[in-house]
């Protein structure tokens, strides 16, 4: 798996185990509106991290915001070690789009769609070499489309589309996969393929931060929760802490430095049944 | 030597319409991609007051519409990178300002006879000096040079902007790039299809391609082949039919878009009345899925309870099974006749 490769940073010798991604009193918005504000979060390699919350509460803003898609307002936000404004190694960050279909206007295989994730690795007159095929390659069979490369992509259903997207992501190698909502409207048979596509990435050791309603279907994937309300961390733990949270909403918890007493009857997501949780130490890499 | 190619402006003449075929669809399939199909067709009334003014100001009018549609072409973008709701209106007063301005100021000039512009507007390919075809065949090696070094990154540009952007890429200075390519191929393309024909060059030999292809690749070369051959073969039908050489050649393009959609039509009738659908079931197959996967002509069937199962867009279609597989594939041990029957599809 190609997220897992390890990522030494030059110049800055091995010291604390660096976060991916850091957010100091962070706020996103657009043109000068804050839709998310003093968002202060960290992120390390290994975890996959659920981003949960309302419509509206400001969850896609926060991850288009830490890929530069809209306005960074306040607060600091560093990315692998390097403040967001110089950083410029964007391919680090794989994204992938909220997207319900991949509705092309003209013709393109899965293999031409998943090789665009190969260009911050290719010259203006680069084409794709041996490396980026056996890449693109492995990222189509990770997601389970490996037998579908040269077929058109409108012909393919709505949720073998996501994983196209996914593909793509992972074609650039990028060391933490920001994913927006990749389950949302697709249907149960899909979200299972999709939810093993997860599962697996988790497995190879993939850091993951995921936009979703659908909490369930990635319940032995996730390490950690993030619930937002009304642009707002509300909530910052794990899975079993946070059933606990919608279930006992008055008590309090106190982890990860962050407290939250906010209204259970307001959650986005019904919790599961509370049963043990089949979660998966953050594996952190070297 | 044929007749046709003894005359030095037939020769000029057929030279540049191979140029125009060559670099239009190559630089159209990435406006058909964005859905901008039409937006060469706003240039060209551009084009058409750059025309005007040069006639007037003795400048030479290929040098001042060029002027012209690049300035015009860099507008629209930067009208169309803020993204307001007006940017369609803002277009449209360009363009119309564009095309009256040109007939203004031609009609008003000493010079200026009303001939003159319909050899704008339509094209004059036989008059062509050999300095006009010497600008536009260097006019078309960079416009064909910069589309084919930008094509993978045009082509995810036009493909998912919000993810071209979320990697990096330069996207307001791509689609102001392919403005300047689509404003250069419009005046390339004036002489000889003229302006109010240039964008069919552009967008019609790639919604043929789109009908035959199976991938953007062979999209850009199926297209770029229809392009030449359509501009070629419309300025030699027009040689012996004594006919305007740009109508001519938009004739060929679209009679040729009719015959692909035609071909298209009766083709998916008669492979889809015998096209057998294999019943729904909730598994997708795959290369880890389980079962045992055969190679079948340019897929893989996938071998289900003594069926072959074929992805076909959102279902699977049943192939016929040989006796060689339920022989070298013993795993897949259930009869056929456990499922429900195939369903007829359409």
């Amino acid at each position: 798996m190609t997220a897992t490769s390890p990522t030494p940073d030059a110049g800055s010798p091995a010291v604390v185990p660096q976060a991916i991604i850091s957010l100091r009193s962070a706020s996103f918005g657009y043109a000068d509106r804050a839709v998310v504000s003093e968002v202060t979060l960290d992120i390390q390699a290994g975890e996959v991290v659920a981003i949960l919350g309302p419509n509206g509460s400001g969850k896609s803003t926060l991850v288009k915001g830490l890929l530069g898609l809209n306005d960074h307002l306040d607060g600091e936000v560093t990315l692998f070690g390097t403040p967001v404004d110089h950083f410029r190694n964007q391919a680090r960050l794989g994204y992938v789009p909220q997207r319900h279909t991949l509705s092309t206007s003209v013709r393109a295989t899965v293999a031409e769609i998943v090789a665009i994730g190969r260009l911050p690795h290719q010259g203006w007159l680069g084409r794709p070499n041996r490396e980026d095929r056996r890449v693109i390659q492995e990222s189509l069979t990770l997601v389970g489309l490996a037998d579908r490369a040269k077929v058109d992509v409108s012909t393919l259903s709505g949720g073998q589309q996501r994983r196209v997207l996914i593909a793509r992501a992972l074609a650039a190698q990028p060391d933490v996969l920001i994913m927006d909502e990749p389950t949302a409207g697709v249907d149960l048979a899909s979200q299972a393929v999709l939810s093993e596509v997860l599962a697996r990435l988790a497995g190879h050791g993939s850091t993951m931060m995921i936009v979703t309603h659908e909490l369930r279907a990635l319940r032995g994937v996730l390490t950690r929760i993030v619930e937002l309300d009304g642009g707002r961390i509300t909530f910052d733990g794990t899975y079993a802490d946070h059933e606990h949270h919608h279930e006992h909403p008055h008590d309090k918890h106190h982890h990860d430095g962050h407290h939250h007493d906010d209204d259970a009857s307001r959650a986005s997501t019904a919790a599961g049944p509370l049963d043990h949780v089949n979660r998966k130490p953050g594996a952190h890499r070297a | 030597m044929p007749k046709i190619l003894t005359y030095d402006f037939m020769q000029l003449a057929l030279l540049a319409a191979f140029f125009v075929g060559l670099a239009a669809p190559m630089v159209g399939v990435f406006l058909v991609q964005r859905r901008l199909s039409l937006i060469g067709d706003g240039l060209g009334h551009v084009a058409l007051a750059g025309v005007a003014v040069g006639v007037v100001t003795n400048q030479a009018p290929v040098l001042t519409a060029l002027v012209f549609a690049v300035l015009a072409a860099v507008g629209i973008e930067l009208v169309r990178a803020r993204g307001r709701t007006s940017g369609d209106v803002a277009l449209a007063v360009m363009f119309y300002g564009g095309i009256a301005l040109g007939v203004v100021v031609l009609g008003t000039s000493e010079g200026g006879a009303p001939t003159n512009l319909d050899s704008y507007l339509f094209g004059a390919i036989s008059t062509t000096t050999d300095t006009d075809v010497k600008v536009f065949a260097a006019l078309a090696l960079v416009v064909v040079a910069v589309t084919w070094a930008l094509r993978p990154r045009l082509f995810a540009v036009a493909n998912d902007e919000e993810y071209a952007r979320a990697t990096g890429m330069a996207v307001n200075a791509l689609n102001i790039t392919l403005a300047v390519l689509t404003a250069v191929t419009v005046v390339v393309a004036m002489r000889v299809v003229g302006l109010l024909l240039i964008s069919a060059l552009m967008i019609v030999p790639n919604a043929t391609a789109q009908l035959v292809a199976g991938s953007f690749r062979s999209a850009i070369r199926i297209a770029v082949l229809i392009g030449v051959v359509c501009s070629v073969g419309g300025v030699t039908t027009s040689y012996y039919a004594d006919s305007p050489a740009g109508g001519t050649i938009v004739l060929l393009a679209i009679a040729l878009f009719l015959v692909a959609a035609a071909y298209n039509a009766l083709h998916g009738r008669l492979t889809g009345r015998w096209h057998l659908e294999a019943e729904r079931h909730e598994h997708e197959h795959g290369t880890d899925c389980g079962h045992p996967a055969l190679e079948h002509d340019d897929h893989v069937d996938y071998l289900h309870d003594g069926h072959r199962h074929a992805p076909h867009e959102g279902h699977y279609d049943e192939h016929h099974l040989t006796l060689d597989d339920r022989r070298e594939n013993p795993r897949d041990t259930n009869r056929p006749d456990v499922h429900d029957d195939p369903v007829r599809h359409r």
